[in-house]
């Protein structure tokens, strides 16, 4: 019997959910809420840069999150190197948001690809700190392998670039990855519609993340919705253990059927 | 003049803008289906998007200018308020209401009134800046620069600059200030009319202004700023695939820094000039929508020297950077009417009703982008 609700273990953070979600790029507060509530997600990443711990009035990011429901991962985007990061993550933990960190380290602001070595450089720095440690990263087996090896409760491969929608573009690396990884594999940036996780899923990730694609769907909730869906099933068709695929039809008995 | 050998005013040199303009008149109806359907644009192909052949299709252009926006930025808007420094001012441009030679009340803030007006800023919302001064190295000084910059409010979390150009050393010492960003518009591409409008002082040398933002990108600044200033060149069009062409120069160069561009059109000020060709609100739409096609990867800024309407609509399309409740004068939010103004604004509503707009039109005012770049933040 297939245990379809083993649950996602991320350090010392257990999850039932395998969708991870973000929080920027949608038109209001008030519909990423609901997108995030459509999307069933329990691990939602906020952009540090975004939060305004000191804004009045109309409100912050963090006040449309509730904190009971969620599990907070605060992530670095906008450091360009190591120190950047780690500063970052160290201000969130002065400011109660935890121990989970997404790192990011992005010092291209076209591609927003991820800088290896600086990556590496912070993991090492982060979880000496005694942080948990999400890297977002480039789909390079070595380097998730020594991301791993640093200590990371996480290796967050790119399906694509970010923002892109483009799929699953890195899918043989990322099934190295997933075939050598001894920690979570979460598949972040470029799933662009719901077929691209349940493909990632389908290959053995063990989550994704989306953002981009939720928060700009003409229809952010359904869009939510759909992604849902589809980590689920795609995390089925992975634990029921497909058939291998062929080139050719086969038929069911092709060298004794003479025989009948 | 050494400056002019490499750097972007090689590829201007080579670039043809007379050839290209020429084009963008030219242009037909099938040019328009082929660079609509193409992946990257280049100058020929801007030049294609602002013919009247592509005007007589602006809704198309303009549908397809904001879905590159929406994919690359979100439905989302940055908001930053100018902060003016100085008018105090040792050039002469014949545009502008601080030109050396006009006889206006000058001023230039304290440490402590930089600090108060920085205070007034934040307490309406904003937490991105734009320090904007005249050109006047004594009045303001690269020291008296970095000493504003550690005094602003501690909510600041990104500031950028627009004043004259600076050295390499300087530029440096304002990246380690915690200088997110520098704005030099080049005003015009058109190296004969640039000499006839910066007629005295530093801003003179189309070269050394054209090199700094290149010298700005090379000392670690993140963010720049390049622009043209609409109606001071008589070929619009010209400059506008000059400015996409420079963004695109600089994000090819400067792999590590974000590029913003604007297309601010000449307003009334104190130097009485009057623009030398009148740039319609189709045209300037024209010009956003094709300035969005040519850099999708160019945040497009938009202040408010633009009427309300046109600020709503642009918003739709291309733009991803706004100021609101602006004050052109030093001094201006604290204690308004004591000085003169650079130009009159043509938005007045408040910051809070610019972020209402937004939010009716769905998207997210965003206050916030930034984490503070100045040592030692004691906040996010």
């Amino acid at each position: 019997m297939l245990d379809l609700t083993s649950p996602l273990i991320i350090g010392k953070y257990t999850f039932t959910s395998r969708l991870l979600t973000g929080t920027g790029k949608f038109a209001s507060h008030e519909i990423m809420r609901e997108a995030l509530a459509a999307s069933g997600s329990e691990l939602v990443t906020v952009a540090l840069r975004r939060v305004d711990p000191s804004r009045t009035g109309d409100g912050d990011v963090l006040d449309f999150l509730d904190t009971a429901r969620y599990t907070l991962l605060p992530n670095t985007s906008g450091a360009v190197n190591a120190e950047e990061a780690v500063r970052l993550a160290r201000l969130a933990r002065a400011g109660e948001m935890g121990d989970l960190v997404k790192l990011e380290v992005t010092p291209d602001p076209r591609w927003l690809t991820p800088d290896p070595i600086e990556t590496l450089r912070a993991a090492e720095l982060l979880v000496a700190d005694g942080f948990t440690v999400l890297p977002y990263c480039s789909a390079d087996p070595i380097l998730c392998r020594r991301l791993e090896d640093a200590g990371c409760a996480t290796v967050m491969p790119l399906g694509s670039w970010i923002g892109s929608n483009r799929g699953l573009r890195t899918r043989d690396a990322v099934e190295i990855i997933i075939s050598q990884a001894g920690v979570p594999v979460v598949v972040d940036a470029g799933l662009g519609v719901p077929s691209d996780a349940a493909e990632a899923m389908e290959i053995g990730a063990d989550a994704v993340l989306v953002n981009t694609a939720i928060a700009v769907a003409r229809d952010p909730i359904a869009m939510a919705r759909g992604f849902a869906l589809a980590t689920e099933a795609g995390r089925l068709g992975y634990l029921a253990g497909r058939a291998a695929p062929r080139q050719e039809a086969e038929a069911s008995s092709p060298l004794t059927g003479f025989l009948r | 003049m050494s400056e002019a050998a490499g750097g972007f005013a090689a590829e201007l040199a080579a670039l043809d803008l007379s050839a290209l303009a020429a084009r963008a008149l030219e242009a037909t109806d099938s040019d328009v289906d082929r660079v609509l359907a193409a992946q990257q644009l280049g100058p020929a192909d801007v030049a294609v998007l602002l013919s009247p052949a592509a005007a007589a299709r602006l809704e198309e252009i303009a549908q397809a200018a904001k879905e590159q926006t929406t994919q690359r930025f979100g439905r989302a808007v940055r908001l930053f308020a100018p902060l003016y420094l100085s008018n105090a001012c040792l050039s002469t441009c014949t545009y502008c209401g601080f030109a050396k030679d006009l006889d206006v009340v000058r001023r230039t803030l304290t440490v402590a009134e930089v600090t108060a007006e920085s205070a007034v800023l934040v307490q309406r919302g904003f937490r991105h800046l734009l320090l904007v001064s005249g050109e006047h190295r004594t009045e303001v000084s690269a020291d008296y620069l970095i000493d504003v910059v550690r005094a602003l409010d501690p909510d600041v979390v990104s500031v950028s600059i627009e004043t004259q150009t600076w050295s390499d050393d300087t530029y440096a010492r304002l990246v380690a200030a915690g200088v997110e960003g520098v704005v030099h518009y080049q005003e015009t591409y058109d190296r004969a009319r640039y000499a006839d409008v910066h007629r005295a002082g530093w801003k003179r040398d189309f070269d050394r202004r054209l090199a700094a933002v290149e010298r700005a990108a090379a000392s670690g600044v993140r963010r720049l700023g390049v622009g043209a200033l609409l109606g001071l060149a008589p070929d619009w069009r010209a400059d506008v695939i000059a400015v996409a062409s420079h963004a695109a120069w600089l994000s090819r160069h400067f792999w590590r820094t974000d590029v913003t561009v604007a297309l601010p059109r000449i307003k009334p000020s104190a130097s009485g000039f009057q623009p030398v060709v009148e740039i319609s609100d189709a045209d300037y739409v024209q010009a956003m929508a094709a300035l969005r096609l040519g850099a999708p990867d160019a945040g497009i800024v938009l202040s408010t020297r633009e009427p309300a309407a046109l600020r709503d609509g642009l918003v739709r399309i291309a733009v991803t950077s706004m100021s609101a409740g602006s004050s052109t004068e030093p001094g201006g939010y604290s204690h308004p009417g004591e000085s003169q103004q650079q130009f009159s604004i043509s938005d007045d509503r408040t910051p809070a009703q610019i972020a209402a707009m937004l939010a009716a039109a769905g998207y997210e005012p965003v206050w916030k982008d930034a984490f503070s770049l100045r040592p030692e933040p004691v906040r996010f």
